[in-house]
């Protein structure tokens, strides 16, 4: 390919190394290095200088720690090392929100305001920011290179109240969670990266249901706080890596049968069948199979994929390597959002040790299959975490969903047959191994087998991460977490995150299960329980789902690009006086066209949960 | 001995479409079928040579057994599917993704099926409220990715309305006018030129089409084939004399005639279709049907005949 490098300024030394650290350094001139005699008579191009497209987004991190934005000169060099044309490298840079295409400060404090915590007092969070840092977006001196603020959607810290993640660039380590968060420990943070405060290891409030608690003992947290999550030996002590001997003893379609008899249905949202997936994927003549571990949760309200890999990491690390079995995949990839450093070097760490071990390679424990896992970090798009747009996204595309089908199944991974599964998912895995299908479906209702977790945030006693069996009531739920706080009497719950449903006080009898959410209009998507009291003003916290939706868009399709716009702007004018009632027709319309033509889950939900709030009456003038 | 290829039979496949029964070989998609049985199916994204992209939405129809409408463009017709196009749902969402892009681009310069498109399914653009003020030039380029711009009090409908893009001799870009078919960075990309100098960027209502960091054409690896001017459905992207004539309020197709030869420049033997008003070439297209160019030309055959023009008497 014919690459036009235009930039003034060339990449400098820095940036340079930073893009070689990911990729390794130039071999001719061709690709960014130096020009040599021999350079004249070797050709350079076709499918094999293109085949390392896949790597641009790592490299763009590279760029953007070692830089803080990504030049012109910084692209042009990341073009000719990859072969990527720098107009689609540019609009790949531009798509994500961890990625700066102008010159910036080299601290950014990303500030969450979404809907958790927004109840636990975000607006209040970023007035004290403003008054410590100035006006988001501008820039406050700091270090030589200045610091800056802006508004963040969900960062999944939704049980502490309120949180941020820090982006560095030059700095060790380059990116930080602060949670619960205010402006001075953020600035003590910048100040001094040792200092106290320091999350090194956050603390988590996961409620393991044991004999005094209700329900039956955990069986995803099993291992939550009671493994080291550094240390191997300390998860095969707690059983690690005995339902990857299991699987290997079914063999494949052993495996797959007793996927398949746990019913188990998908746990990131959409609660797709997860062995019709896998069946398809690995029955598919076609090869290399890919299995991917959709880890890239966004939806707000959402923290629980967190929690698992931070403090279980070897867990997904296991289940992902029996699912490659089962599917017959050589290779896995963790797609991973950026927003979750400790996360990403947990599981960093797991892989790197399970690969020294032998549960990773050319020959998995002996079992006589290969297999390897490579994490991939997102940018900041909650849209990456659908699945054909994760699989752009780690083409190092935009994350823009694919048109289906074709399904990943059939044309997924580089066009290759392609399973994508969430963390929860997969870990239950391990449980429907350990237990055996059949077992596993008995568990929990007729068409919701297993267990769940439920985040539970927002005014609750004690938010934190639950595992209950499928059939526990919302009431069970949400009492279990020591209910409404302060005594306080509950106006409505979020249900499933943005892409969700509120449900009113009348529906606390609701089992949570996917078929009586269902039959009720709700849905339980990421298992997202945001408990909101009387106290809550609901018409700003509905404000905030039609910005998410608006901000968080891709723009492929019109229906989601403009309808989401639209939402906001009709829903910004019942905020400023508009009766709802006058803009019901208009509603109606966005609202159909949205969920009926838009290409994927993000713009058909996008009008979801406030849909039903209209339908609840939370919306003045609006109960019909 | 000459061999003679003929291509393998096709299966045929029947499909129900408004209740009529419908025969396409297997592989064709639901528009060809919709447009074979002669029902008018509005696209906007969707052209002959190019790979469907299905964006734009406004050819959904309505599937049985099918959560969501599909895009005709694209869904390859099976046997046995039933299929309406007329439905209120499938009307709504044509309906509302034309007042959408009304509402937010400007079409008057799209084609006159568009126009009857948008009348037809009674799209009305003054639901939103009154467009906002065109943004400063640049402005839309500089968005940052997942940033809020907050609608104030919604009163007015956000556009992408922008100044006129005019920084080289052949072409201009008015993306005031763009609805982001993403036709025109497949024809500089795979569909066509493989030149790849612009793409899309940015995300979500700030997603537009760019070269890398806006940079002008003549710095970005534009080649001035035109491709993308020969596929644009609103005339957002326009040959310089066009645009010229129009400003200076001369441009009148009325009095154009339109002659189809043959491109003199090289071998390949491109056809082109002179656009000629008052003597003078206006424009130069490919017709899509064209077996040679599939409606693409190079720099010389779309933009190179000056030459002609360059008359004795006028020296």
């Amino acid at each position: 390919m014919d690459l036009k490098l235009s930039a003034e300024q060339k990449a400098t030394a820095a940036e340079k190394a930073a893009v070689d650290k990911v990729i390794g350094p130039s071999e001719t001139g061709w690709d960014g290095g130096e020009r040599q005699a021999r350079d004249a008579h070797v050709a350079f191009g076709g499918h094999a200088a293109r085949s390392r497209r896949h790597l641009l987004i790592g490299v763009l991190h590279a760029i953007q720690e070692a830089a803080g934005w990504i030049s012109p000169g910084a692209l042009d060099y990341a073009c000719e090392r990859l072969t990527v044309p720098p107009a689609e490298a540019y609009g790949v840079a531009s798509f994500y929100a961890l990625f700066r295409t102008a010159p910036s400060p080299g601290a950014v404090v990303h500030v969450c305001d979404d809907i958790a915590c927004q109840v636990n007092g975000a607006e209040d969070l970023c007035e004290r920011m403003k008054r410590r840092f100035g006006d988001a977006g501008t820039e406050a001196a700091f270090d030589g290179s200045g610091v800056t603020w802006q508004r963040s959607p969900c960062l999944g810290q939704c049980d502490r109240g309120s949180a941020a993640l820090i982006q560095r660039a030059g700095g060790q380590p380059a990116r930080v969670q602060i949670a619960p968060a205010d402006p001075e420990k953020i600035w003590s943070y910048l100040t001094d990266p040792q200092s106290q405060g320091t999350p090194a290891e956050p603390t988590i409030r996961s409620e393991e249901e044991g004999a005094d608690g209700p329900g039956p003992a955990p069986r995803l947290l099993t291992r939550v706080g009671a493994v080291d999550p550094e240390s191997l030996g300390s998860y095969r002590a707690a059983g690690g890596y005995q339902m990857l001997r299991r699987a290997a003893g079914l063999g494949r379609h052993g495996t797959l049968r007793e996927v398949k008899e746990a019913k188990l249905l998908g746990r990131g949202g959409a609660a797709f069948p997860t062995h019709i997936k896998w069946d398809a994927v690995a029955s598919n003549p076609v090869r290399p199979h890919y299995v991917v571990c959709n880890a890239d949760e966004s939806e707000p309200g959402t923290f629980k994929d967190r929690v698992l890999m931070e403090r279980d990491p070897y867990a997904l690390v296991e289940a992902l390597t029996i699912m490659g079995y089962a599917c017959g995949a050589e290779q896995g990839y963790i797609y991973i959002r950026g927003e979750y450093p400790l996360a990403e070097s947990r599981l960093a760490h797991a892989i790197e040790t399970a690969r020294a071990q032998g549960f990773l390679g050319g020959d998995v424990m002996g079992e006589g299959f290969a297999f390897d896992i490579e994490i991939r970090r997102g940018a900041g798009a909650y849209i990456a975490g659908e699945e054909t747009a994760l699989i752009n996204s780690l083409e190092g595309r935009r994350a823009e969903p694919r048109n289906k089908p074709p399904f990943p199944a059939q044309n997924g991974l580089f066009g290759k047959p392609t399973a994508v599964n969430n963390v929860e998912t997969l870990l239950s895995l391990l449980e429907i191994l350990r237990i055996g299908g059949p077992a596993y479906e008995a568990t929990g209702t007729e068409n919701s087998s297993g267990s769940r977790l439920w985040c539970l945030s927002g005014c609750v006693s004690s938010p934190g991460l639950y595992e209950y069996e499928f059939g526990a009531t919302l009431r069970e739920v949400i009492d279990g977490a020591g209910g409404v706080r302060d005594g306080r009497s509950l106006q409505a719950v979020l249900l499933g995150g943005a892409a969700g449903a509120f449900v009113g006080p009348d529906s606390l009898d609701l089992p949570l299960t996917f078929e009586d959410a269902r039959a009720a209009g709700a849905t339980l998507g990421s298992g997202v329980v945001l408990v909101l009291d009387d106290t809550v003003d609901l018409a700003s916290l509905l404000r905030r789902i039609t910005q998410f939706f608006r901000d968080e868009s891709c723009g492929q399709c019109v229906p989601c690009r403009v309808g989401t716009v639209r939402q906001e702007e009709l829903f910004a004018r019942v905020a400023s006086g508009t009766p709802f009632s006058a803009e019901r027709d208009l509603f109606a319309d966005i609202a159909s066209v949205t969920r009926d033509a838009s290409i994927c889950g993000l713009g058909q939900t996008a009008v979801s949960a406030v849909d039903s709030a209209v339908k609840l009456g939370l919306i003045p003038g609006a109960s019909s | 001995m000459t061999a003679v290829f003929l291509e393998t039979p096709k299966r045929l496949v029947d499909v129900e479409i408004d209740g009529r029964t419908v025969r396409v070989p297997e592989g064709a998609t639901l528009l060809e079928a919709c447009r074979s049985a002669g029902i008018d199916t509005p696209t906007l994204c969707y052209l002959e040579n190019l790979t469907p992209v299905n964006v734009c939405r406004v050819c959904v129809v309505e599937v049985e057994g099918s959560r969501t409408l599909v895009p005709s463009c694209s869904r390859a017709a099976e046997t046995g599917m039933k299929v309406h196009t007329d439905s209120e749902r499938v009307r709504t969402s044509r309906k509302m993704v034309l007042e959408f892009l009304s509402s937010s681009a400007d079409l008057s310069l799209a084609s006159a099926d568009v126009q009857r498109w948008i009348a037809e399914y009674g799209a009305d653009p003054s639901r939103y409220g009154d467009p906002e003020p065109p943004h400063a030039a640049g402005a839309r380029d500089a968005t940052r990715p997942g940033e809020h711009e907050a609608a104030t009090d919604g009163a007015e409908a956000a556009t992408v309305h922008q100044p006129v893009k005019y920084d080289n001799d052949s072409y201009v870009r008015d993306y005031s006018r763009c609805i982001l078919c993403y036709k025109c960075v497949e024809a500089c990309g795979e569909d066509a030129q493989n030149t790849f100098a612009i793409a899309l960027a940015g995300r979500g209502f700030d997603a537009r089409i760019s070269t890398e960091f806006d940079v002008t054409l003549p710095d970005s690896a534009c080649v001035y084939c035109g491709n993308c001017i020969g596929v644009c459905p609103t005339d957002a992207l326009m040959p310089a004399s066009e645009y010229h004539m129009r400003q200076e309020g001369t441009w009148d197709e009325s009095q154009q005639t339109v002659t189809s030869t043959v491109c003199p420049y090289c071998g390949v033997g491109c056809n082109v279709d002179l656009h000629v008003q008052d003597n003078t070439i206006v424009k130069v297209t490919s017709p899509l049907e064209s077996e040679v160019t599939h409606g693409h030309l190079c720099v010389k055959g779309r933009f190179g005949y000056e030459f002609v023009q360059n008359r004795p008497d006028e020296q």
